[in-house]
Order: structure tokens, then sequence, then C-alpha cells
């Protein structure tokens, strides 16, 4: 397994893209090109290129440790906060490459909501934590934020259970309540993207599948980028699916394609369970 | 036996099969997989006998005996110290009998007994005692017991306490017609009422009905506070407006110069207003005098044991009681009495009698004071280093400087402080703002304002040092939920970071205060002084005179216990002071404790 790693990295070198996802109609909405990123002096992507459909679903597999979530958390610059990062190439988001210095960041991650691995509600009332991107806006008037507050929960599918108790803490919630909260408050400010990093690894199966219909409701609307390890669910919810490796894009194309036959051999190693 | 019984074969089986040094090391050191090798060579009973080894270091017993003796000591030392405050503080004000003992060479001391010990009498002390005591002595390897009374009428005997050595002593009594009376000035006075004046008339001793005693006494103690009214307050009121009349002239005079209209027209106007003033003073003058005249008329004889008498006014009078003619409920009236006295009154002789309301008022201000002003500071500094400030060698520092000020002696704060903030601070304020009062200094000298900013020198490190762990302990993933909700870092740290770091900067501040309310050495030197002419509060604008010298429990203790005229006699008040602190100090903890955890309940994490 070991030497195999190191095989695979060298040859990762000279690779190209498998490249053939499904197109939107309505274009992309992330044009990522030859990007690549470095932590101090590790260089966690290498060059890579791909453009993110509007309103559909995308998928980032790969083995632990590929940078999935660097990847991801670049899209909404989130990695700023870590000291000595590096970056070169070009993100743009409909347009705007995000790493121009008239582009505010406070301003680009209202954009993009974004869904962590574990559920992280504030130590707040549900309805607090659901309205918090408009309280950061300043927005006070109370009709709006009650408005906003239900039309988020119905959308995170969490109304009917929750709609009793708006002022008790979020912290009382269940761990699956609690990330359909945070998804609530991830699209309570109407973003265009919503990004998430492992939205299910904390949850059981049932909530699990609750989170995954929701996906495929919300996608009506937005467009969502999601890391994932659970293949069945990449395969389930997204439309088109990237396969990384040590940094790389190895091959983005439709998840039906790319399961059943995928371009690359590495992807069908890693799909078909052979390594990773 | 049945507890025994599995230590025996354990130590049966390391009999049996004793373990190769060299096993160990290979166990020890190149980790899990030569363990396993080791397990694959190796017959099962080596194992278990590395086992058996290993198991006293596995299971950590000694270092629990450790940690738990520790704790106990530390727990018996805590209660130790708590018990011995407490009991002395509780049981000071509990009047005691007198009892008049009678010495063998026909000497008779009255007092109460306030210790016994045993001791060694020295050959020359010994000279003139009887044989028979001689024996007992001997038969005691040497020692002999003595009784230390405390005597009072310190005008007449120039000590407030003496020693009865018990084979002196030739009968002790407890006469029911002796007096325990409390003066307000040479403390307390031991003996008989030989007679009673009351409205001129004379009444003899054995007369004297209690209920009118405590009656005439009541309303002398009532006269006594008329006079003390007008003097303090309505005395002190046109004082007050005399002076401040007097800076108004002086303001103006400084502003305008002698020889202007203003100064004319001002100067006119003082004179006037003064005149008016001090009409008020003749006034209350002869209402004082009147009362002190009705008050002459009321007065008391007592004799001590010895026959010498002493004549005074009832209102001179504190309290007064049979003292061995009291019954349960009389004793607990006295008990509270003095409890009530202590508390709420001004101290008196030189602070080893009277109460400490004063030095309560001082220490709660001077705490709270300091709090409002290390809490916002500390936050702040907190919050720069730990979100701000770029983590490196310079932040390092910063830390390891903050931790180490921690160590510097609080004595070396209070030098910084008057040197720095009454000194520097304060002169320069004087300058500008009260040039008038000068040379008279206002904030350039010791006061409760630089006191309390000493204090928050002293414990921001404390403050610091809590807020940052706080702020660590805030888990990342809420920053960044909250970043990624498009707030900016302050609306993260505001409205996220903070409260929950809330409860850890109240232990903070918690701990900052115990310190803080504790701490007498600087204090001594940045504005606490033995007896404070005024409050630092009181009804004249603008109330809070952050300028003003004031008392504060923990220098009351150390003042009458090291500096009064007899230590003995300031124990007992060491004792309810130190007790009396202790409970204040602890009633503030309660507050904060309470706040924090209602704050903490805030954040308890969900189960899922
Ligand atoms: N803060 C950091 N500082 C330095 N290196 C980092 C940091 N975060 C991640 N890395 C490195 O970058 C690489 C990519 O990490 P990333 O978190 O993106 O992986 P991932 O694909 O999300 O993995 P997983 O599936 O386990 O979450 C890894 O080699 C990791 O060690
Ligand atoms: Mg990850």
């Amino acid at each position: 397994m070991v030497s195999n790693a190191v095989m695979s990295e060298q040859e990762a070198e000279f690779e190209t893209t498998a490249y053939h996802p499904v197109e939107s109609e309505l274009g992309s909405v992330i044009d990522i090109e030859n990007f690549s990123f470095w932590y101090s002096e590790k260089q966690a992507l290498f060059d890579n290129t791909m453009k993110i459909q509007k309103e559909l679903v995308t998928a980032l597999i790969g083995p632990s440790g590929c940078g999935k979530s660097t990847l991801l958390r670049a899209l909404n610059r989130m990695n700023d906060l870590i000291d000595g990062i590096r970056s070169e190439g070009k993100i743009a988001i409909e347009g705007t490459d995000i790493h121009d210095p008239r582009v505010e960041v406070i301003e680009l991650r209202k954009r993009l909501g974004m869904v962590f691995q574990k559920p992280n509600p504030f130590p707040m009332s549900i309805f607090e934590n659901v309205v918090y991107p408009l309280r950061v806006d300043g927005i006070r008037d109370r009709n709006l934020l009650e408005e906003t507050c239900e039309r988020s929960l119905r959308d995170a599918a969490l109304w009917d259970e929750v709609s009793d108790r708006l002022q008790d803490n979020a912290l009382g919630l269940s761990g699956g309540q609690q990330q359909r909260l945070c998804i609530a408050r991830a699209i309570a400010s109407e973003p265009e993207i919503i990004l998430m990093d492992e939205p299910c690894s904390a949850l059981d199966p049932i909530a699990t599948a609750r989170i995954e219909d929701l996906i495929a409701q919300l996608k009506e609307n937005f467009s969502i980028v999601i890391v994932t390890h659970n293949m069945q669910q990449a395969a389930r919810v997204s439309d088109n699916t990237a396969f990384m490796f040590l940094g790389r894009l190895i091959e983005y194309g439709e998840t039906k394609k790319i399961f059943m036959n995928p371009m690359n051999v590495r992807t069908s190693d890693y799909i078909t369970g052979r390594f990773g | 036996m049945k507890a025994k019984e599995p230590k025996k074969r354990k130590e049966k089986k390391k009999a049996e099969m004793p373990v190769p040094e060299a096993d160990l090391d290979n166990y020890m050191e190149p980790g899990p997989e030569a363990a396993q090798t080791l397990e694959a060579e190796k017959s099962p009973p080596g194992r278990t006998g590395l086992r058996a080894s290993l198991d006293f270091k596995a299971r950590g017993e000694p270092f629990v005996w450790i940690m738990g003796g520790a704790l106990a000591l530390g727990v018996l030392m805590i209660i130790g110290f708590l018990a011995l405050v407490l009991w002395n503080g509780i049981v000071t004000f509990y009047p005691g009998p007198v009892e008049v003992v009678t010495l063998k060479n026909g000497q008779r001391i009255a007092g109460e007994p306030f210790r016994s010990e045993s001791f060694r009498p020295s050959d020359e002390q010994l000279k003139g005692v009887d044989p028979e005591s001689r024996r007992a002595i001997r038969e005691a390897d040497g020692f002999a017991s003595r009784t230390l009374y405390r005597i009072g009428n310190f005008d007449i005997y120039n000590e407030d306490f003496k020693w009865a050595v018990a084979h002196q002593v030739a009968r002790t009594e407890t006469p029911p017609g002796i007096f325990f009376v409390e003066r307000r000035e040479w403390g307390p006075f031991i003996g008989f009422i030989k007679t009673l004046t009351l409205d001129g008339r004379r009444i003899p001793g054995e007369k004297v009905s209690l209920d009118a005693l405590y009656a005439a006494h009541d309303e002398a103690v009532d006269r006594r506070e008329a006079v003390r009214e007008i003097e303090v307050d309505e005395i002190g009121a046109i004082n007050y407006y005399i002076e401040e009349d007097r800076l108004a002239l002086r303001r103006t005079e400084l502003d305008y110069g002698k020889n202007s209209a203003e100064y004319r027209t001002e100067k006119e106007k003082f004179e006037r207003q003064t005149k008016e003033r001090r009409a008020g003073f003749a006034v209350l003058k002869k209402r004082i005098s009147a009362i002190n005249q009705e008050d002459e008329k009321y007065k008391i004889t007592l004799t001590e044991i010895g026959g010498r008498e002493k004549r005074l006014r009832l209102s001179e009078i504190v309290r007064l009681y049979p003292a061995n003619n009291l019954s349960l409920f009389g004793k607990i009236g006295v008990y509270f009495s003095r409890w009530g006295e202590f508390l709420t009154d001004d101290p008196r002789e030189a602070n080893t009698e009277g109460g400490v309301l004063p030095a309560i008022f001082g220490t709660v201000m001077m705490t709270l004071l300091m709090v409002v002003f290390v809490a916002p500071f500390g936050v702040v500094t907190a919050l720069y280093l730990r979100e701000y400030a770029k983590q490196g060698t310079l932040v390092s520092i910063v830390r390891i400087c903050v931790n180490n000020l921690a160590g510097v002696p609080s004595i070396v704060y209070g030098v910084f402080g008057l040197g720095f903030f009454a000194y520097t601070i304060g002169i320069r304020i004087d300058q500008l703002f009260y040039p008038e009062k000068l040379p008279n200094p206002t904030f350039g000298t010791g006061g409760l304002l630089w006191a309390s900013l000493t204090l928050a020198l002293l414990t921001v490190p404390v403050v610091i040092v809590a807020t940052e762990e706080a702020l660590a302990a805030v888990p990342r993933s809420m920053r960044e939920g909250s970043l990624a909700c498009g707030a900016s870092k302050w609306q993260t740290i505001r409205n996220i970071v903070l409260p929950q770091a809330m409860p850890g900067i109240m232990t903070g501040l918690i701990l900052a205060m115990a310190r803080g309310a504790g701490e007498v050495a600087p204090l001594m030197l940045v504005g606490v002084v033995k007896l404070a002419p005024e409050l630092p509060f009181d009804s004249f604008f603008p109330f809070l005179h952050p300028e003003r010298s004031f008392m504060h429990l923990g220098f009351h203790v150390y003042d009458v216990g090291f500096q009064s005229r007899n230590s003995e006699a300031g124990k007992p008040m060491v004792f309810v002071t130190t007790l009396l602190l202790i409970t204040i100090i602890a009633f503030m903890n309660a507050f904060a404790i309470m706040v924090r955890n209602r704050l903490r309940r805030k954040f308890v994490e969900g189960q899922f």
C-alpha cells in the first residue's frame, strides 16, 4: 500500500484530468482555473481546473487528505484564517475573481453558505441561529426576520419539529436536527451556492436520508458542492462528481458515468474500494 | 481475609516467574510490534509475569494515594484555619462572667477570665510559695497553671490584663452585684455601682433598679446621638459650604487676580455668606450646650474592687450589664447588641473598640471599583493578545511578562501606585482641575481611586490569563460557523466568542476579586488609613468621592493586631474583623459564581 502511493504520486504529475461533466443550462457558477494551494511549505492542491455547474449538485470524493476540504474552503476563502497560506491560479464566482483585492471577503462569504462536518449551532435560541446571517447584516425588521426564519427552516425540513420552540436553546436539539438547523442558517441569507463538508458524517442513517432528501430539494434553487466519503451518497445526490487524489483533480464528470464507467483507472480503483 | 487473597496469589506468581529485566526494556522501547513478536516467542508464563510487574505502575495506586493525601492535607489546613477564625470570631462578643479573685497575699483582682495556660515558674517566683503548693508543682514536673484576667479600668490600673497564678489564689467568687461597663473612653470598667444620679437625685447603689438604669442609659445615649448628629451633620454641612465658598473665592482669585472687580464682588459675597453661616454655628452650639447641661444631671459613680471611685456621665457609657447576674436571654441580647455596634458603628479607642462600618464600606467599594477597572482592561488586553496580535515571539514575550507580573511583591505595586498614580497623574489633575485647593492635595495623594487602580494593576494578570484561556477554549467550529455566515471578525468575537468565554472570564474576575479584597500591603501606600475622617460616599455632590482616603478591613486587622497599645486586647477584634472580611469576600464571590453559573447554563452542550 505504501509503495503504491509513492508510485502514484510520480505518475500523478503527468496526469490530465478526465473531464466530462454534465453541463447545466444555466452555465457554470464557479470557474476554477489552474488553482494551486500551499499551507506554508506544503502544497495541498496542484493546478486544478474545473467548472462547477449552476443549480446542480457537485460531489467531491477522494481518499482522506487529498485536499477536498482545502478546495471547498478555498471557494469561500475560509482558508484565509490560517497563517502562511498561499495560492496560485484563479477562482471566479459568476465571473468575479474571489482573490481580487476589491472583493470584500465578508460579502463573498455571504454568497456562499457553508455547512460543516460537525453541526455547529451557536449557543443561542433556534430563531437567533437561523437569522444570524441577517443579524450580522444589521437587519432588525422583526417581520423580515420571522419570515426568513420560517422559510429557511421549512426549506431545511426542520420547521415542523421546532416551530413551537423557536426560543429554546439550539444546543438542546438532536444532532440531526442541529445539522439541519445549520443548513437552515446557511440558506437564510439566500446565497447562490451551498458548500457542504461531509455534512452527514456525524449523523445516523435516518438523519442522513433526510439531509439527502433536503439536498435534492435545495438543488432547485441553489448550486451545491458537497464533500463526502460515502460513495453511495455521492451517487445518490450528485449530478457531477469530482474525484481528487493527492491534491489533483483526477476525474470530473457525470456522476452516473463516474460510478458506472470511470475513465481513469485510479477513479475506478477508488470507487470499487481497491484503495483509499 | 478475602481482600488479602488476590494479593497473595499475585505474589506467588511473581515468585514463580521472575521477570528478566531485558524483556521489560524490549517491551517498553520498540513499541507494540515488538510486543507482538515478544508475545509470539514467549511461553505464556513469561507474559503473565510481565503483566504482574506492570500492574503496579499501570494502576497508579501510589499516585492516587499521594494525590489524596495532598488534598486531605490542604483541606485540613483550610478547615483548621477557617475553624479557628470562625470560632474565635463567633465567641468574642459573648459576655463572660466576672470573677473576683482573692490572692493569698490579700490582693484582689476582678476581671473576665481571658485564657488559661500552664507555665513553668522560675525559682524566683517559687520563693514565697507555701510548701503544699510547692509539692504540687513538683509533682506536675515543675508546671503551674495561671489565668489571664481582663481587668479593665485602664485609667486606674494602667494595664488591661493581669495574671493570677493558681497556687497563689485563696478563693474565687462571682459576686452578683458586679458590673461590666463599656465606656466610650478608657475601655471597660469592672466594678460596682456606688451611686446613680438621675435628674439630680442621688440613688445609692443597692437601691438602683436595673430597669431604671437601662432606661436612663437609653436616654443618655439618645442625647449623645443628638449631640453627635448636630456636630457631624449640621456643623459639618456648614463647614462644608463655607469651604466651598472659600474655594470659589480662591478660584476667582486665581482666574482674575486679587485686584479685579470680579474678585472684589466675590469676596464681598463670600464674607456676607460666611457671616450668615457662622451665625448658624451659634444656634447649634447653644443647642449642644443645652443638651450637655441636661446630660450633666445623669451621672453614675462606680467603684472598682480596690475601692477607688470613678464618676462619669451616663452618656459616656456604651453598654453596661451585671455580668454575673445575666440570664441566657440577657447574654444573647448583649451578644447581638455588640455585633450590631460592630457592624454599624464607627471605631473608637484607636480602632480596638466600636465598629468597623467605614472599613466595610471602604473594602466593598474599593473591590467593586477595582473590578470595574480590571474587567474591561484585562479582557480587552487578552482579546488583543489572543485574537488580533500575530502569534509570534513578541506575543510570547508579552505573555510571559504578564504572567510574571503576578510574582511581583504587592508592596512594589503600592510604591508604583503612589509614585505614578498619586504623585504623577494625581498632581497633574490637581493643578488642572483643583488649583484652588492647593497646597492641599485632592487627587495628589492616596485615595480610593488610586487604590482601586493599583489593585486593578495587581490583579490584571489573573484576568488576562483566565480570559485568554477562555477565549482559546471557544471551539474553532463556532468561529468558522460565524465567519461562514458572513460575519466580520469583530462580529464573531462579539456575538459568538465573548459570550461563550464569559464564564471563564468571570472565573478570572472572581479570583482577581478575592486576591484584591484580601490585599493590604500596597493599600497602606495608596490611600488606606487607620481612621478616615469621612466616608468616600456621602450626601454631598457628587456623592462618590474617589479621591478620599478610606478604611479597609484588611488594614484594620493589621492595625488592631499589631499597632494597638496592647496586642492582647486587640486579639478578639482581629478575629472578628478577619471573620467579617472573609465573609464579605465569600459573599461577593458567591454572587459572582451565581452569575457565572447562570451564564454557563446557557452553553451546556446538547445531547445527541
Ligand atoms: N491547516 C493546515 N496546515 C497544514 N496542512 C494542512 C492543514 N489543513 C490540511 N492540511 C494538509 O492538506 C492536505 C489536504 O487536507 P484536507 O483537509 O483538504 O483533506 P481532505 O481531503 O479534506 O481529507 P478528509 O477527507 O480526511 O477530510 C492534507 O495533507 C493535510 O495534511
Ligand atoms: Mg476534509
